[in-house]
């Protein structure tokens, strides 16, 4: 009966969803009050309706309804209940629910939180969001529905893939689908004030709240999903630049380019078709990602069910809302005038250079992902493109990008004095080179990209901070006028600050543990004995354990250094039963130095049936990387939290000696 | 990042006999230059049965094999070329995760320079458009007499920016 | 000049869309990678006849010194790939039916087991290398078992299916094969 429920709740959302996308927009035409007021009031059902159908599924996949085909083929009765409710979402059709319910939670959002908009822009982009959850609501009944039913119901059902009975990965998707799909209330925003025709300062700060969660989320999610991959797979790698990866990381660094470039409207005026079309790209990449996961379009080693007919239901839609928007761009853009003028250098000429960084490095993922569908097309051959083109690609573009983001922000708006900022960050530049030489001195042999990397790290870090010290007058004051600048200094200026300052954390990790790994894979018997990074490690033998719905066998490893004890790694080996398949449970000591990482297997070897496959790994610095990337996300929070968002009332600029309000 | 799928369970015809796990201890070189040179080579090498994952960190049978040969081959003395070539000559450039510059590939690799120029050439014209308009607005204002450096927009680097 | 710029965008995404349809025709298989041996001399190899077994040993020169025209079909197989049972089935009557010369290799298979195999599904093959390692299977580039191959009279490799053999379609991809095989063994000789 619950499914059945579900079901009609999905039904009856479609139904809501396509009176939200005609009705309000018809009110806006004829100036109908009532009608565009329909949509908030329409938002609140369709979420309703949505959650009742998410509900539902969950209550299925909980107490493990195995006449649900959905849960019989994702779900098991032994199953632990966090893995159980975590499976909603582990399937293709399940997964698509929850891209849905986040689909319309954001249009509520915007319905409930966004009061100070004019009505017609609001009506009108609640109305784009219903043509979205309208097309991907049709997509989920017509072919993927969750609640379809299987007769004679299974005894019990085959068990989620084991990889994905994991506190990371239960957590991933749905950080993922809140930032990629939460760009999907910044493209309705944009295609309604392409309606109108009209886009001001205004418009980006009414816009600038639902990209700076969206783009936190997406942070969070992406993260998320490399720290997993990291932890699970067994060999401490962290990104492997492959498509379905490609795909979340796009709409990042389209959304990281619109938040930049959004600051410009905001404040200047300025670069208003380009932030408009960033909005759109950033939600059509997201789009392009959906389509390339669910379709098998493209080889990768996650994929859900292939299957065509699906690819191409998803396709029409990405026509429908990339061509139309577009299309509608196309039409607009040339009548947006241009906003407030500005010098070669100024702060508006930099975020420029750094959108066009941006926006080629998202190209050159774009086309890397992409070529080998192409290069197929056109000539039958088959290639591949992985790590060592975006090595050679993507990451040069970005550390331009870096050494640029030193310098833009201590650039004025309007005009700026270029040869003063330099002057302020030489000692920074000497900092950077001095820290590069003593890596280049140390790191004998490694790879000329670390020294350069850890020098530009360096030079950022320092470059945030002579910035912050130069906002606060720290020194040129007395120190208590310093104190009090700090804290009138906007919170969106500490995002800035704190977001850029985790890029740097995150260089400093993704450089050490890429550069300076070092491994030992050994066969171990208790007793065995390995020296690794200054560690000793002792193998002391295995165990076998039972899980709820697996058998593991576990291994203790004793950690010394110069003979005292240092910690105990218990890496396991699971056997989960009903699935079929195994994992690695890795263990891992986690200090800023670096981790010590280890993982066991089974020998292929059948003449090393009797000993236990041993790999040990030191990662210099990785924690950086996720500290870094929470100092990320913790920024675009700090930005979220600034008091112009939050009162949100378009506050006119006073006159000097007023409480500053920043540039980010 | 959904779903990390043990890859060979895709294929239909499974060349997994053996449960195996990346680099394996016993194929491992006791010289620790060509071990290096042969884990460098591993994992520029693309697993032909799984989804998109180097041989170095595959654990499908058929990754251990071409581990095992690229270590033999290295043994025998060939260059990290040679090993490439043998490679491509049995399997193709499919195999290559770092494309090899050729006719097919040319744009692939130009790509980015050429994106990057024509993003370059379009940023350059709206600067230089921009300024020109800049220049004249101010000469318009300073000819008004309208001292726009009292303006709070165009504050000194150290003031806070309304 | 700024209506073109503005059109730019929506252009790329047509272009782009484009190749996204064709990648999704349902003849594409994303996972197949095309043979490198196709209209070239088989691959050099030399491989032990199935230990116990009567069937003679497989070599390059078996396939490249044959009669003329006849064409041979090399099979890639073990007793523990499931889909191969069911395509021994299909082998067989072509071997029977159509007098197609059939070779196979024994792809990294225990000798016992695959001489069980082949007591219990009867051995429709001329000649059985036994490929233990794996090494003559990296030679041929294959990426699973089974496989099949097509080897025309002048000993070059005229196609490759990957997958059993099974189904009208397979089957028909075959019999094409065979007489393309045919026709430049037939301009060989």
């Amino acid at each position: 009966m619950i499914p059945e429920i579900g079901q009609f709740a999905l039904a009856l959302a479609l139904a809501v969803s396509l009176v939200q996308s005609v009705l309000p927009l018809i009110g806006a035409a004829r100036n109908n009050v009532m009608w565009m007021r329909s949509a908030s009031a329409t938002s609140v059902l369709l979420t309703a309706l949505v959650a009742v159908a998410f509900a539902a599924l969950m209550w299925s996949f909980v107490v493990s309804d195995f006449t649900v085909l959905n849960v019989a083929t994702n779900s098991h009765s032994l199953k632990p209940m966090l893995f159980k409710v975590a499976a909603t979402w582990g399937s293709h059709e399940g997964s698509l629910l929850l891209w849905i319910l986040i689909l319309v939670i954001f249009g509520l959002g915007v319905s409930l939180l966004a009061r100070n908009i004019p009505l017609k822009l609001k009506a009108r982009t609640l109305a784009v969001q219903a043509w979205i959850s309208a097309g991907f609501l049709s997509f989920m009944l017509f072919t993927s529905n969750p609640f379809d039913r299987v007769l004679p119901a299974p005894l019990d059902g085959q068990d989620l893939n084991p990889l994905l009975q994991d506190v990371g990965l239960a957590l991933h998707p749905p950080f993922l689908y809140l930032g990629y799909v939460g760009f999907s209330i910044v493209f309705s925003f944009a295609v309604a004030a392409l309606i109108e025709g009209r886009v001001d300062p205004a418009w980006a700060r009414w816009v600038r709240p639902w990209t700076l969660a969206a783009w936190v989320f997406l942070t969070l999610g992406i993260v998320l999903g490399s720290w997993w991959a990291y932890y699970e797979l067994g060999w401490g790698g962290w990104w492997f630049w492959d498509p379905v990866e490609n795909v979340s990381f796009m709409p990042w660094l389209a959304g990281t380019a619109l938040l930049h470039s959004a600051i410009v409207t905001e404040k200047r005026g300025s670069f208003k078709s380009w932030t408009i079309l960033l909005a759109v790209l950033t939600f059509s990449l997201s789009l392009l990602g959906t389509f390339i996961v669910r379709s098998g379009l493209l080889t990768s080693v996650h994929a859900f069910s292939v299957d065509p007919e699906r690819g191409i239901y998803i396709l029409a839609l990405l026509a429908v809302a990339i061509g139309g928007s577009l299309t509608l761009f196309a039409i607009r853009a040339p009548e947006m005038e241009s906003g407030g003028l500005f010098a070669p250098i100024s702060r508006e000429a930099g975020l420029l250079v750094n959108n066009l960084l941006l926006a080629t490095a998202t190209a050159t993922v774009l086309f890397g992902t992409l070529y080998p569908l192409l290069l197929e097309a056109v000539t039958g051959e088959k290639i591949s493109v992985g790590p060592p083109y975006y090595n050679a690609s993507f990451v040069p573009i970005m550390l331009v990008l870096v050494v640029v983001m030193g310098v833009g922000p201590l650039l004025s708006w309007k005009r700026a004095d270029l040869r003063g900022v330099l002057d302020r960050l030489k000692w920074v530049a000497g900092l950077s080179l001095l820290a590069a030489l003593v890596v280049w001195y140390l790191d004998t042999g490694g790879p000329v990209l670390a020294v350069l990397s850890i020098g530009l790290a360096v030079w950022l870090l320092g470059a945030v901070l002579t910035e912050w010290a130069s906002r606060i007058k720290l020194g040129e004051v007395p120190l208590a006028e310093s104190l009090r600048r700090a804290r009138n200094l906007p919170r969106s200026h500490y995002g800035m600050v704190v977001a850029h300052a985790g890029l740097a954390v995150c260089m400093i990790g993704f450089t050490g543990s890429s550069a300076w790994k070092s491994e030992v894979v050994t066969f171990a018997e208790p007793g065995t004995q390995i020296e690794i990074a200054g560690f000793d490690v002792r193998f002391d033998g295995v165990e076998q354990l039972r899980g709820p719905n697996y058998l593991s066998r576990m291994a203790t490893l004793t950690v010394f250094r110069n003979g005292a004890y240092v910690a105990t790694l218990q890496p396991e080996r699971r056997a989960y039963l009903v699935a079929g398949t195994s994992t690695t449970e890795s263990a891992i000591r986690t200090t800023l130095a670096g981790d010590l990482y280890a993982s066991i297997s089974e020998p292929a070897a059948e003449s090393e049936q009797s000993k236990w496959t041993l790999r040990i790994l030191y990662e210099p610095l990785v924690v950086w990387i996720w500290i870094g990337s929470g100092l990320l996300a913790l920024g675009g929070v700090l930005s979220l939290t600034d008091r112009r968002l939050r009162v949100g009332a378009p506050r006119k600029r006073a006159g000097p000696g007023s409480v500053p309000v920043a540039a980010e | 990042m959904i779903r990390r799928i043990a890859i060979t369970a895709v294929t239909l015809a499974t060349l997994v006999s053996q449960p195996a796990f990346a680099v394996e201890p016993d194929e491992i070189l006791a010289d620790p230059v060509l071990e290096e040179r042969a884990r460098a080579i591993s994992k520029q090498v693309r697993c032909v049965v799984c989804q998109n994952q180097d041989i170095d960190s595959s654990n499908a049978g058929v990754a251990r094999d071409l581990r095992l040969l690229v270590r033999e081959r290295l043994v025998a003395g060939d260059s990290d070329q040679q090993v490439m070539d043998f490679l491509v000559a049995r399997y193709g450039d499919y195999v290559l995760f770092n494309p090899p510059w050729k006719p097919s590939t040319y744009i692939l690799w130009v790509a980015p320079i050429v994106i990057l120029g024509l993003g370059g050439i379009a940023t350059a014209a709206v600067l230089t458009q921009n300024a020109r308009r800049y220049r004249k607005s101010r000469k318009q204002e300073t000819e008004r007499g309208a001292s726009e450096e009292r303006n709070p927009e165009n504050h000194s680097l150290t003031e806070p920016h309304a | 000049m700024k209506r073109l710029f503005a059109l730019f965008p929506i252009t790329i995404a047509g272009i782009l869309g484009a190749f996204l349809l064709w990648g999704l025709n349902p003849d594409r298989d994303p996972n197949e990678i095309p043979s490198v041996l196709i209209s070239q001399p088989v691959p050099e190899f030399d491989l032990p006849p199935v230990d116990g077994l009567d069937t003679h040993g497989l070599s390059n020169t078996d396939l490249v010194e044959n009669d003329g025209s006849a064409p041979i079909v090399v099979n890639v197989f073990a007793s523990w790939c499931v889909p191969c049972r069911a395509e021994h089935a299909v082998l067989t009557r072509m071997v029977r039916d159509e007098g197609i010369r059939l070779m196979g290799i024994n792809y990294k298979d225990k000798p016992q087991d695959a001489r069980k195999w082949l007591d219990d599904l009867g051995n429709p093959y001329e000649r059985i290398g036994s490929d233990l390692d794996g090494r003559a299977g990296i030679e041929w580039g294959i990426s699973g078992v089974p496989e099949t191959f097509v080897i025309d009279g002048a000993g070059k490799v005229v196609f490759r299916f990957v997958g059993p053999v099974l189904g009208d379609e397979a089957i028909s991809k075959m019999r094409t094969a065979l007489d393309q095989a045919r026709a430049a063994g037939g301009e060989a000789s």
